[in-house]
């Protein structure tokens, strides 16, 4: 058991695949194995691919892939399906547009359920590409679910966020909505054989033209097509511009910091939100609080403020 | 702690029909699995890789072409090369009932359903030996 992680860090790629497992499954050993891996982590480019289901995310994951193995770099890659709220199962289709990879030792994928997230990832993706990273990935490519408008999770993990967009999906008021045409650091025009093309590029360049980002880094809009490749040699240089870009100015560092104060936000969150479910669950240290605001003997907010000071003396009281 | 199985579904060699396995891997979708599908015309080294990777319980391959005597045992020696024993290899499709004894018997499959069979039988076999 304790060797996944000296068998991860020497190369072998089922050990990283168990890890997986383990971290999604929630195992008991979960804490330990990335107490172990974290610090070989840190060092890969993430590069997040999001867009509206049938984009072509995964044929453009496909491609880029090929064009990253140009190099010889290591790719792992996560692609992300919705989980079924109703039965738990989840369709994991992505793999069939990257065929071409999986017997490349170079390359690594992984399907991922939501199982339950909202945000167009996984929980467990984060702590997924930790392994892919510690695994030796020099590039890892994070698929997201096909998304709406404000599934924006990606944002949080990559450091090179794609949206990829096709022509002929909508007016040009939907590119100035809030939400996912904000967060791109590059934009893709996917399937640009198809007609429409221009006339998308020039809204997304009226967009960025008139709400201008802070920094100085403007999404280059690009074009690309997965039937003829076109465009993707583009792409990865693009992606490469911006990894420099962001390594020289110093906005890495900083946005590493940001995203490590989210992740413990998140983990303390989620801990905390299991003890006041656990606190209140029948038999749980809180529960007679519950009689006392059925019998309207306390309000929810005071029977509140009693369980904050019972437990954590009041410092995060509401007020 | 919360295990789910995960299933690849398979369809090796050349035969291009894959309205079974697709039905297939919703039944298990729909049964709470995480379906990993591969689509059509797979090397048996493809199956074995894509299996290791996503870590699955379970090998699923829809064999329609009458290579099973031969798609079979490469797969498990495949699996046997990369130490994934451990994973489980069934599958389903036209294979007659001597073919079918054959490679059980000779350890290349552990369970085997011909075409008519419920979806019901296949949830719960799988359901039952994998260990949870």
């Amino acid at each position: 058991m304790k060797d996944y992680v000296e068998k991860l860090l020497s190369g072998d790629r089922r050990s990283a695949a168990r890890l997986i497992t383990l971290i999604e499954n929630d195992a008991p050993e979960k804490q330990a194995l990335l107490h172990r891996l974290y610090p070989h982590t840190g060092r890969a480019h993430v590069v997040g691919v999001t867009g509206s289901p049938g984009a072509g995310k995964s044929s453009l994951v496909d491609a880029l892939t090929g064009q990253i193995r140009n190099e010889g770099l290591k790719v792992g890659i996560i692609a992300v399906d919705p989980t079924s709220p109703f039965s738990g199962g989840a369709l994991l289709g992505d793999r069939i547009r990257m065929q071409e990879h999986t017997t490349d030792r170079g390359v690594f994928i992984r399907s991922m359920g939501t199982r339950g997230c909202l945000g167009g990832l996984a929980q467990a993706t984060r702590d997924a590409v930790k392994v892919l990273d510690a695994y030796g990935c020099d590039v890892i490519l994070v698929e997201t679910v096909g998304v709406g408008q404000s599934e924006l999770d990606i944002m949080h993990h990559a450091d090179t966020t794609l949206v990829v967009l096709n022509p002929g999906a909508g007016d040009h008021i939907q590119t100035i909505k809030a939400g996912i045409m904000e967060i791109a650091d590059i934009f893709v025009i996917n399937k640009a054989d198809l007609d429409g093309v221009e006339k998308l590029v020039r809204d997304i360049r009226a967009m960025l033209d008139s709400s201008p980002r802070a920094g100085d880094w403007r999404p280059p809009v690009l074009t690309t097509s997965t039937l003829d490749g076109r465009g993707i040699p583009e792409l990865w240089a693009t992606i490469k511009t911006h990894r420099e870009k962001i390594f020289n100015n110093g906005t890495r560092s900083a946005v590493k910091r940001k995203r490590i104060q989210r992740e413990l936000t998140e983990i303390l969150q989620r801990r905390i939100n299991r003890l006041i479910t656990q606190g209140l669950d029948a038999g749980g240290r809180f529960e007679p609080v519950l009689e006392e605001i059925l019998a309207r003997r306390m309000d929810p907010y005071r029977a509140a403020d009693e369980i904050i000071k019972q437990s954590w003396k009041g410092e995060l009281s509401d007020e | 702690m919360s295990r789910k199985i995960r299933v690849l579904v398979a369809k090796p060699g050349l035969d291009g029909h894959d309205r079974g396995a697709r039905v297939i891997a919703r039944g298990l979708r729909d049964a709470g699995m995480e379906v990993i599908y591969t689509g059509l015309h797979q090397t048996p080294e493809q199956v074995v890789e894509a299996a290791i990777q996503e870590d699955v319980d379970v090998i699923g391959l829809s064999i329609l072409s009458g290579a099973h005597m031969t798609l079979f045992p490469r797969i498990c020696e495949l699996l046997k090369e990369n130490n994934a024993e451990d994973i489980m290899v069934v599958g389903g499709g036209t294979i007659p009932e001597d073919e079918i004894k054959a490679l059980k018997e000779g350890g290349w499959a552990k369970e085997l359903f011909t075409p008519g069979t419920p979806l019901e039988k296949i949830v719960e076999w799988i359901q039952e030996n994998v260990r949870v």
